[in-house]
């Protein structure tokens, strides 16, 4: 993305829109997509970087949260500049696409990613994938102390010491693919039983890893590249991932992702980020380049060493895009039994 | 209130009532917003405010605001008193540096006193290290949200007090003094009383900060208002709850503004213009080592620390081996778009000061309080109804500069209408009246002689929206032009991936840029904020 401050500041201070800026891409057919990205700025910039160099088409990306940029985009309706939405998660993406401001995505696109990573009304896919995992302290645990599965963490021997974030939408997904695929019964059982066992609540996910490298606690529930991040501030933190069985809802994988807005007259532009992003060099970015570790999502692209193949992260059986609908009883749950109150 | 005397010829001008009527509907377009949202939403939409026990939320915010306003003012009155009154060693530095936390962004504040005070933060490593401590009391709650508000907005009381206090007519306490009072009794019985209406207004920005503040309470995890509006926006996407318990904010609001007109009736006005004399100053004698000792504990605590905290991240980048790069771009990015919200933000409350203080009626002082209205509300609550007015009815202006500075204008209005107002208070309306007299046409009376006397304020309520709209986020994230980058967009971009080794140094940057203009705001005799020159 070239940076032309100026020229954004000139155009701005007199008061012009600023598609009006930067003319050394010309007219002819639109050449320029406005891309909307909850995604970090540091993370993907480089992805962007490279599909402007290929594809010849320029892209200014307004960057901040996903759901306040979901916000946006539902309060700038029909008038909105954004071609393409590229989200931190699958809820977002899906409350976009349930206001109808998403376009239904071609087949052969679809296509390339597994069913359970998508839409099941095809309007939003994913790009990346990022697995729940228990993080844990090293320093005080070893990997084979910890239970097999997300249930063995309401025994009382973890009074006091897990960590989660309640109010974060990853494990709020989390919950919902435990309601969906284990019954409202065991769900409200776990989450007493982990209430009961007086855990610490954070913000995000990646405070839940600095209290585990701080000693505040000793297991944390949350994304697996989170722990990359952390060793990128604190490279000798005490701290590792466990990964659950395939089966366990502890295992569930989300996903990032990307969703095109509707009748935007940008379609074709729009549709060959889409692509990009998909592709196998969109793809391996992931595997070799990101800070995040994230999982690729398109078959044959293998994720970075040392992470296990995402076949053996079935985690529960459920659709991403089945997740949506179950927040708001799930908020409710959380709600009643005191994680958000 | 006093000041503005009532018996005018006639009423206001009516280009001065169309100006005011304009800033302040402009300023509450917010409100606008809100009520459309939560109109539309039904009774699904109203029925958030049983769901989520608003009642506690409320109680919550309340007891958070009424101990941000206690602290701020148990520690900006008795300093504002010291560097002003007294022969404290130092105290051009110390008014400077008492100043300063203001510049740094709440959020930063928080994180900051998390690295220093938090479990396993550096106090505890240290203690460690001497003693064996391995934990220190729990910070995150109530006291750490308490904690990094007062560094935030103690510097509104010292500010709008010392102002005050360098600028009310030295006599009656020289009075009190020949008839055998001691200092401290002079200032308990004649000076606290004179203070109050600053301290009021001063207690009205701190109240209002402390109910709009979202990155301090959520990093503190302090349960407030604001963090349920935020839950509202992000797991639900749905904006009509978020909007109805908006508007229990902006209810909140009215009872703070209640609360300050009480407080401030019947306060004192300078009531002669003759020319200024500077108060005499009290000697400390022997208390100079404890009034050092306050000095040193608030400088050292609300910038000292947070300084050396991001002093200790930015040297770590450089152990990572990360290229320290300075944001050039960002930081004139950022100085450009404060400096247009400072000006634009001193033009559109002279109007509405003027009025309410002039032409004091009902209607005058209601508008003037309207203007608050938005003021207790998350900065998200804001940016999106400026996106919702904007993208939809506002053409080409969606996300261009001038949007961005408007939001500023709309966030920190208030600011800039404390100062003003209160540095027309101080000007004898007789003043006016006599150049009137002597033939002048009000707008000439205007512009030759009230707004020369009033400028020292208008640059202070400048200066005060011009350091808010350097630190601002959330409304910068939404409105900004694309590629737009600021410095706290800078900061943001690497605490949103915990990097605070490489979210510092933008940090310092700010700290750093705002400074002179703080020491300007508060080196200058005889201008402040609340006299006339």
């Amino acid at each position: 993305m070239p940076r032309r401050p100026p020229c954004i500041l000139i155009a701005a201070l007199l008061g012009l829109t600023l598609s009006g800026c930067g003319g050394d891409s010309d007219a002819g057919g639109n050449g320029r997509l406005t891309v909307y990205s909850g995604r970090e700025e540091e993370i993907v910039e480089p992805l962007f970087q490279r599909f402007e160099r290929q594809s010849r088409i320029d892209v200014e990306v307004r960057y901040g949260e996903s759901a306040e940029l979901a916000a946006t985009i539902s309060e700038e309706g029909e008038q909105s500049p954004a071609d393409v939405f590229f989200a931190q998660d699958a809820g977002t993406l899906g409350a976009v696409a349930r206001e109808g401001l998403l376009e239904r995505l071609p087949a052969e696109t679809l296509a390339r990613v597994d069913p359970r990573f998508r839409d099941p009304d095809g309007r939003w896919i994913g790009t990346s994938g990022r697995a729940r995992v228990v993080a844990y302290s090293t320093d005080e645990l070893t990997e084979d102390e910890l239970p097999a599965s997300i249930w063995g963490y309401t025994d009382p021997r973890w009074k006091g010491k897990i960590g989660l974030p309640p109010t974060n939408a990853s494990f709020q997904a989390f919950v919902s693919a435990m309601r969906l695929s284990e019954g409202e019964a065991r769900t409200r059982t776990w989450l007493e039983g982990i209430k009961a066992n007086k855990p610490k609540f954070y913000e995000k996910n990646l405070p839940v890893l600095e209290a585990i490298a701080s000693g505040e606690i000793e297991v944390g529930f949350v994304n697996h590249y989170y722990l990359y991040l952390l060793k990128e501030e604190q490279p000798s933190a005490p701290v590792a991932n466990h990964f659950l069985r395939a089966g366990d809802p502890g295992a569930l994988v989300n996903v990032a992702g990307v969703g095109i807005l509707e009748g935007r007259g940008n379609t074709e532009d729009a549709q060959e980020l889409v692509d990009f992003l998909l592709s196998t060099e969109g793809q391996r970015f992931y595997a070799t380049t990101a800070e995040e570790a994230e999982y690729p999502l398109v078959g044959g692209v293998k994720p970075r060493k040392g992470l296990p193949p995402l076949s053996e992260l079935s985690g529960p059986d459920v659709r991403l895009g089945e997740l949506g609908r179950e927040l708001e009883s799930t908020l409710e749950l959380l709600n009643e039994l005191g994680y958000t109150s | 209130m006093i000041a503005g005397g009532p018996g005018r010829r006639g009423g206001p001008p009516v280009a001065l009532s169309a100006a005011a009527l304009t800033a302040v509907a402009l300023v509450t377009l917010p409100l606008a917003y809100l009520i459309v949202r939560a109109a539309s939403g039904g009774s699904r939409a109203w029925s958030v405010l049983e769901r989520h026990r608003t009642l506690d939320l409320v109680l919550d915010s309340v007891g958070l605001v009424v101990a941000v306003v206690g602290a701020a003012v148990a520690i900006g009155v008795p300093l504002a008193w010291l560097v002003t009154r007294t022969d404290l060693p130092g105290r051009r530095l110390w008014a400077a540096a008492a100043a300063l936390p203001l510049v740094i962004p709440s959020y930063v504040a928080a994180l900051a006193l998390l690295g220093a005070f938090g479990p396993r933060g550096m106090l505890q490593g240290a203690l460690e290290r001497l003693f064996g401590v391995e934990r220190l009391p729990e910070i995150y709650g109530f006291p750490g949200a308490v904690f990094a508000l007062t560094l935030s907005t103690y510097p509104y009381v010292f500010l709008l007090v010392a102002a005050a206090l360098r600028g009310i007519d030295p006599g009656p306490e020289e009075a009190a003094r020949l008839l055998g009072r001691g200092g401290l009794d002079v200032f308990r019985r004649v000076t606290l009383p004179l203070l109050r209406a600053p301290i009021a207004a001063g207690a009205l920005l701190v109240a209002l900060y402390t109910l709009s503040d979202f990155g301090a309470v959520s990093l503190m995890r302090y349960h407030a208002l604001t963090r349920a509006i935020f839950l509202q926006y992000q797991t639900l996407f749905d904006r009509r709850p978020a909007a109805v318990l908006a508007l229990v904010l902006v209810l909140l609001t009215a009872c703070v503004l209640l609360l300050e007109s009480r407080a401030r009736a019947g306060s004192y006005t300078r009531s002669a213009p003759g020319a200024q004399r500077r108060p005499t100053v009290t000697p400390l004698g022997r208390w100079r080592w404890p009034a050092l000792a306050f000095c040193t504990a608030v400088v050292g605590i609300f910038l000292a620390v947070p300084i050396a905290v991001l002093g200790y991240w930015s040297a770590q980048a450089a152990d990572f081996g990360q290229s320290l790069s300075i944001e050039w771009g960002a930081a004139v990015n950022s100085l450009i778009a404060s400096l247009l919200a400072a000006a634009a933000a001193a033009a559109a409350v002279l109007p509405v000061a003027f009025l309410a203080e002039r032409y004091p009626s009902f209607w005058t002082r209601t508008l003037e309080r309207a203007s608050y209205a938005s003021n207790a509300l998350p900065g998200i609550v804001i940016a999106l109804s400026l996106v919702f007015f904007a993208a939809n009815y506002g053409g080409f202006v969606y996300q261009t500069l001038g949007l961005l500075v408007f939001a500023y204008v709309v966030r920190f209005f208030p600011q800039a209408l404390a100062a003003v107002s209160a540095s027309l208070r101080a000007v004898n309306p007789r003043l006016e009246e006599a150049a009137r007299g002597l033939g002048r046409s009000p707008s000439a009376v205007l512009f030759s002689v009230t707004a020369p006397l009033v400028r020292p304020g208008v640059l202070a309520g400048a200066a005060l929206v011009f350091l808010s709209a350097m630190k601002e986020l959330p409304a910068t994230l939404l409105l900004r032009p694309i590629g737009f980058d600021t410095l706290a967009t800078e900061i943001w971009k690497f605490t949103a991936l915990g990097s605070y080794s490489r979210a510092a140094p933008p940090a310092l940057l700010l700290i750093v840029l705002s400074a002179p203009l703080v020491y300007a705001l508060t080196a200058r005799r005889g201008s402040q904020l609340a006299t006339p020159g």
